[in-house]
């Protein structure tokens, strides 16, 4: 089993939950976060006097997967999110040990 | 005579909205949204604390004398004379009212100077010593026909130098006294919401009608023939009223213009800033301009305190809300511009108002009229500057001003009036999640506690 974690623009988390959804992804959790990559931020005027916002609000995505399916997801967010532009993001997979699902007990793959 | 009082009920209204809530949201939605709720409540303080100090002695002691407006060339008029508005007829209470709202107005304006970090009870005993060791003073010597307008007067048609520029030096003299706050000016210290910025702005701007326009005085040969009653008060309302408008759309633009060349973007906190500095500057000057006059005041006013409010951050003092910047600096503006293009056919020229009897600079007069302006300013400054650093240092080194530094940090909203302003974030917002689990203590009786579990529930 793998985690697919992606931050990505939130104006894009529409795009992306279209495009998981075409690849039969049953679930998926969202929050709302803030960072800076090598875009580091932005500044902003106010009567003259320059302010540098360096934490940019993100989305981040985290979608449970089996090992199989983590390619095809990555390469839908990329796909999805991507608008060319500086600060569109980062997307990386991770090895998950254990899961379960709360309401039956399932284990492992059949928790997915 | 029955319309003008029924005007002067609205204009005095009018005022009073420019306080609460008109001033509160233009300076609520520049602070951190930490400290809105206490930002507001200077205003809200200050307009309840002036107006009882008002009509106890405050009328007395401005306007003193025998009747309305009535001065006796005296430093400061007796306050205990006419005290609880004793032997004051009913009939001139609409100008005691209308007084009251601008003594509060200029009081609430200071407390942007000093933003996020004054307990809230050193800020009422400074507006009651204020007021009435500051305020009334100088609205008696450049209004009430007190010692200083007897020997040197000068116009300040609605209040450029009695509200605007008083205002903006106490506020920077307290500003240097109270000390910055905690992290200016390293850390970020933007504006939370400049939509309430914007309709404070906007409605400072509709207030501002009743101040300008309603401030009119009528000269002792139009009171006297109701067709000289009528003409006064058509023509002179008419030409504040434009001259205030145009003003005002002139220095937004200059304002917008400046922040172009020197920051590349137009700004809504800069037209909102831009609308109260040509207010501001055309105060003292919307009876003594004509409409080309108003012009040349909003532009030069919009487009000097527009650079006038980076100062602070080059001299390090933390005027949080640039009272300095815009008050101080448009008061002194409209107050001095009347020497340069006031002139003798404007309203307060034909009512022989002008001191010196001759035009501004720019209409063929000499520099009598500037003098005149200029002593006016300087006698603002030195009186409200020096009594304001006295009364500032005594309460630094008596009761003490700032919030502790820890509540100062986490926000003074809770730790002066255990409010937030708003609900951040689902988890403890709207009934849901975690909030739902809240222990909510009721105040006294069961009923209540019942309601609260069936809401949570």
């Amino acid at each position: 089993m793998k985690q697919v974690t992606a931050v990505v623009k939130p104006f894009k988390l529409d795009d992306v939950k279209a495009a998981l959804e075409v690849l039969g992804i049953q679930g998926l959790t969202v929050g709302e976060v803030q960072g800076f990559g090598r875009q580091k931020g932005h500044t902003e005027v106010y009567r003259g006097a320059e302010y540098t916002v360096d934490l940019v609000p993100k989305v981040r995505i985290d979608v449970l997967v089996n090992d199989g399916d983590a390619d095809k997801v990555v390469d839908a967010i990329v796909e999805a999110a991507r608008t060319g532009k500086i600060g569109d993001g980062k997307v990386w997979v991770t090895p998950v040990d254990t899961l379960v699902r709360v309401r039956t007990g399932e284990r492992g793959p059949d928790a997915v | 005579m029955d319309g003008y009082y029924a005007w002067m009920i609205v204009a005095t209204a009018l005022v009073l909205m420019m306080t609460v809530p008109a001033l509160a949201l233009f300076y609520g939605g520049m602070t951190r949204s930490k400290s809105v709720l206490n930002m507001m409540m200077m205003s809200f303080a200050a307009f309840a604390v002036v107006g009882i100090v008002f009509v106890l002695w405050g009328w007395s002691e401005g306007w003193g004398g025998n009747g309305v407006g009535n001065g006796n060339g005296a430093l400061i008029a007796n306050p205990l004379s006419m005290f609880g508005m004793h032997g004051v007829s009913p009939g001139n209470y609409i100008y005691v009212l209308f007084q009251l709202t601008f003594a509060a107005i200029t009081a609430a304006l200071i407390s942007g100077a000093i933003a996020d970090r004054v307990r809230m009870s050193a800020w009422i005993v400074f507006v009651v010593a204020w007021v009435t060791l500051v305020y009334f003073p100088i609205a008696h010597n450049i209004w009430g026909g007190g010692w200083w307008y007897s020997h040197f007067p000068n116009l300040d048609y609605a209040g450029g130098t009695v509200v605007h520029i008083n205002a903006g030096v106490a506020g920077g003299v307290l500003a240097l006294i109270i000390g910055k706050r905690v992290g200016w000016p390293r850390e970020l210290m933007r504006p939370h919401n400049l939509t309430l910025t914007m309709i404070g702005a906007g409605l400072l701007w509709f207030g501002w009608y009743g101040f300008n326009v309603g401030s009119m005085v009528f000269s002792a040969s139009t009171t006297k023939a109701w067709g000289g009653f009528s003409a006064q008060f058509q023509g002179e309302m008419g030409t504040t009223f434009l001259n205030t408008t145009v003003a005002t759309m002139c220095a937004m633009l200059g304002w917008l213009a400046v922040e172009r060349m020197l920051h590349g973007k137009a700004t809504s906190l800069g037209a909102a800033s831009g609308v109260v500095a040509g207010l501001v500057a055309i105060t003292p000057s919307c009876g003594a301009v004509n409409t080309l006059g108003a012009i040349v005041v909003g532009v030069v006013a919009g487009m000097v305190c527009a650079v006038a409010v980076s100062f602070k951050y080059k001299i390090g003092l933390d005027d949080s809300l640039d009272v300095v910047g815009v008050h101080l600096v448009g008061g002194i503006l409209g107050a001095l511009m009347i020497g340069l293009v006031g002139t003798t056919s404007s309203p307060q020229g034909v009512d022989g108002f002008f001191p010196a009897g001759t035009n501004g600079l720019f209409y063929g007069g000499d520099l009598a009229l500037l003098g005149h302006q200029a002593m006016g300013v300087l006698f603002t400054l030195v009186w409200s500057g020096g009594i304001t650093a006295v009364l500032g240092l005594a309460i630094k080194y008596t009761i003490g001003w700032r919030v502790t530094r820890d509540d100062e940090m986490s926000g003074i909203d809770s730790a002066e009036h255990g409010e937030t302003a708003y609900d951040w974030g689902g988890l403890t917002g709207g009934g849901h999640g975690l909030g739902a689990t809240a222990t909510v203590s009721s105040p006294s009786s069961a009923p209540a506690a019942e309601s609260i579990e069936s809401v949570t529930a």
